[in-house]
């Protein structure tokens, strides 16, 4: 056949990164991953859940936490869900999201959005008063005691249960649950309205 | 048509419209939205669970085909939808049916071809417990349908359709699939289905905003290099003829996707056909130069692009997409468009300040058509080429013929060596790469179309996976011509083998495949036999010729491979133009 071989042809002198972006020379760009808090209304409904986790795993994004529960419309309900992906990563979830059926309305809140997770901690009982003190530190509460153990509940920020965790620790920690992440931005913005 | 449920009742052509009777049953009123939505066709297979559905379909003027496999009647629909535009109808019992269904809606999941699936299910008090024939239909279909709905009660059921069939149609195309227990269709109601609507959080953009249209205008505008790629969703908005005339207009040179093979006419100056792994020389040099693409309808799936970073590389990207989840999904879009390709591409011709100054770029793109011809060796003496009765076909038919393919070198040939210059007229599976695609979309696609010429080119092993689909054609009389270009192997495979597996041949070679000419006879098709160049014509046309389905076995090269290539994940500038070039890249 004719034609120049491989090595021959004209060239072009462009480049692009691994995310399919121009590789401008003055302006190169990289993303490195960004925690985000996103905020999903969806149809209360059997399944929606699942839709949402299978989107998640299916296209590969890192889920850091979930949760869901009802909110004041019984026909809806209120996702926040932690990410951590660089920011086309981000993008993404936020319209893949947005694109499945039951999903009403999707946003990502601002770094100083509201956000409190909660644990319940199981120590050993042995010395009730001293997981009574450092409970008291992270303004945690014991729930519920018996001779051989206390259990603990704390809320707060991620940052928060993970100090007051590694300081339970000295009791010997026999069991921990966490929630993961509940947002919602601050002032008078909802999901709903913007302001 | 040999079926009950098609025959037309006598009474009907004599008397005006008459009214419908009332629904009394969830399967009356799913045939009621059926019928709402102007279905003409549905293909399926019968079964327990499904059984009331079908038993409402006797009544109802909608015509039925009876498939041999759950996965033809899929197929079919996706075909019949792609050739239409409207969304094709597939039922299939719970279980075993449902299942075979699977690959034909993730193939139009892929393709983002419209196609609404009906299953039966095991009753509600069932769903569960492992009851006879039941699966979890909806868990298994969700990630590849844009919806599936589990119809929870009779007077709703309705309604579930209604919508499934609206939003299969709207904005990106796509499949969904309703899941009907039989306890649910079998039980009373009167609540009649209401119009199609699509659900109210589906919203579907319908024009690009005018400021970013006018950016991008005057980006394209400005450039030196431009050129347009027009992807499956330039066919799926009907905006084929918005583009023709848009680069017309412009003088842009035009690349198609696979998928969008038929929504620019490959014998006109501009075309540079399609691009990618199997695409022409000359558009994939042209994606490696541009400074400016107008991609339209486009996902950037991998066998498009090759490797991203050298997809390319020194364009400024325009990227028209309905899906706004499309845009820099895969390759980064300087100026994304949202909207409906058919009403951006009539926004960017009024937008447009000037043509792009690129009449040196033009003459660039005729000298690499002149360079990487699309070529084939044809000697006497060797055995035939494939190539050769894909173009002898081409030429022997009128511009709207449909072709349609299974997966594997045949399908690039097909696409590689016919002429098309209509949209619908290209049918096969891309995104999913589904062998076995070729024989039921074929049914489809003559039903869609029956004044049109069908013929399917197919692989002896993707023919084998969907034959019993003949059966089918034979008992509808559907004038379908098959060419089996027939290599003794699964080709595609082999040529990767040989090319990339140091010739080990592990499992691709099939020696001990059927007669397809006795086999297309003992469905009760007529056969046909090619095996040298001398009669390739007359045999065609005695194929043609004959009303209802045919089959041509043709014996071709077995060694011969497709080319151009770019390797998988290569650079679309370093496309192979034979095995030699291979070792170079
Ligand atoms: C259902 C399915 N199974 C396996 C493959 C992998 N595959 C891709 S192309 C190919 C070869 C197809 O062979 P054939 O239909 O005979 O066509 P040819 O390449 O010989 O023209 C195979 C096995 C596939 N695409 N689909």
């Amino acid at each position: 056949m004719p034609g120049p071989a491989p090595d021959e042809r004209m060239r072009p002198k462009g480049r692009r990164n691994t995310q399919g972006i121009r590789v401008d020379p003055e302006a190169e760009v990289t993303h490195e991953p960004r925690q985000a808090v996103l905020s999903a209304l969806v149809k209360h409904r059997p399944g929606v859940l699942s839709e949402v986790s299978a989107l998640f795993s299916r296209r590969q994004f890192n889920i850091e936490s979930l949760t869901v529960g009802p909110t004041v419309d019984d026909d809806t309900a209120r996702m926040t869900i932690l990410i951590e992906e660089p920011e086309p990563g981000i993008d993404q979830a936020k319209k893949q999201l947005q694109k499945l059926v039951p999903v009403i309305s999707v946003r990502e809140l601002e770094g100083e959005a509201v956000r409190r997770e909660l644990a319940l901690v199981k120590v050993s009982g042995e010395k009730p008063d001293d997981v009574n003190a450092v409970a008291d530190m992270y303004n945690g509460q014991a729930v519920d005691a018996s001779t051989d153990s206390v259990t603990v509940e704390i809320t707060g920020s991620k940052q928060k249960i993970d100090a007051a965790i590694e300081a339970f620790k000295q009791f010997d920690v026999q069991e921990i649950v966490r929630t993961g992440a509940a947002a919602l931005e601050r002032g008078p913005k909802t999901l709903e309205k913007d302001v | 048509m040999s079926e009950r449920a098609s025959v037309p009742k006598e009474e009907e052509e004599t008397e005006p419209e008459t009214e419908q009777e009332p629904v009394t049953t969830g399967a009356q009123s799913v045939i009621r939205a059926l019928e709402n939505a102007e279905t003409d066709y549905v293909f399926g297979v019968q079964g327990g669970a499904i059984m009331p559905v079908y038993d409402a379909l006797y009544d109802s003027d909608i015509n039925h085909v009876t498939m041999a496999h759950e996965q033809g009647a899929s197929h079919a629909a996706d075909a019949y939808g792609v050739v239409t535009g409207d969304p094709g109808v597939c039922f299939a019992t719970s279980g075993p049916g449902a299942t075979n269904l699977v690959t034909g809606i993730a193939d139009a999941n892929m393709d983002s071809d419209p196609v609404i699936a009906l299953t039966g299910q095991v009753p509600t008090e069932f769903v569960g417990n492992d009851a006879f024939q039941e699966t979890d239909t909806v868990g298994i279909t969700q990630p590849i349908t844009k919806e599936s709905y589990f119809a929870a009660d009779s007077d709703t059921v309705g309604d579930d359709v209604s919508e499934a069939f609206a939003l299969a149609d709207a904005g990106r195309q796509g499949p969904t699939l309703v899941d009907l227990p039989k306890d649910v269709t079998q039980g009373e109601t009167e609540v009649e289905p209401g119009s199609p609507e699509t659900p109210e959080t589906y919203e579907v953009p319908e024009e690009a905003d005018d400021e970013n249209v006018q950016e991008a205008a005057e980006a394209l505008a400005e450039a030196d290099r431009p050129v347009i790629l027009s992807g499956g969703g330039v066919i799926k908005a009907d905006a084929s003829s918005a583009l023709r005339e848009f680069a017309k207009e412009y003088e842009i040179p035009v690349i198609t996707t696979m998928p969008g093979i038929g929504s620019f006419p490959e014998d006109h100056e501009l075309s540079l056909e399609w691009a990618g792994m199997h695409g022409t020389g000359y558009a994939n040099m042209a994606i490696s130069n541009t400074d400016c693409m107008l991609a339209i309808g486009t996902r950037f799936d991998d066998r498009l692009t090759g490797g991203v970073d050298s997809f390319a590389p020194d364009a400024e990207v325009i990227h028209v997409d309905i899906d706004p989840a499309e845009i820099s999904k895969n390759v980064y879009a300087d100026y994304p468009l949202i909207g409906d390709a058919r009403n951006v591409l009539r926004q960017l011709f009024d937008a447009m300040p000037r043509a792009p100054d690129a009449d040196e770029w033009r003459d660039q793109c005729q000298t690499w058509k002149d360079e990487y011809p699309m070529d084939y060796d044809t000697p006497d003496d060797e055995p035939l080429k494939p190539q050769y009765v894909v173009e002898q076909f081409s030429e022997m038919t009128p511009d709207d013929t449909i072709v349609c393919t299974g997966v594997g070198q045949h399908q690039m040939w097909a696409s590689q060596f016919w002429e098309y210059t209509e949209p619908r007229t290209w049918v096969s599976s891309h995104g999913l790469g589904t062998m076995g695609y070729g024989v039921p979309a074929a049914i489809g696609a003559k039903l869609a179309a029956p004044d049109q010429e069908v013929v399917c080119f197919d692989g002896d092993g993707s023919f084998l996976m969907t034959v019993q689909g003949l059966s089918v054609a034979v008992r509808e009389q559907l004038d379908i011509t098959y060419v089996v270009l027939n290599n003794e192997a699964v080709g595609m495979v082999r040529q990767w083998q040989d090319g990339f597996y140091e010739g080990r041949r592990m499992a691709s070679e099939y020696p001990w495949i059927p007669q397809f000419d006795k086999l297309a006879e003992a469905f009760g098709a007529r056969g046909f036999t090619l095996e040298s160049y001398d009669n390739v014509e007359e045999t065609i046309q005695e194929a043609r010729d004959y009303d209802g389905p045919s089959v041509i076995d043709a014996h071709i090269d077995p060694g011969e491979n497709v080319f151009p290539m770019v390797p998988s994940g290569g650079d679309n500038g370093q496309f192979a133009l034979n095995e030699d070039h291979l070792d170079m890249i």
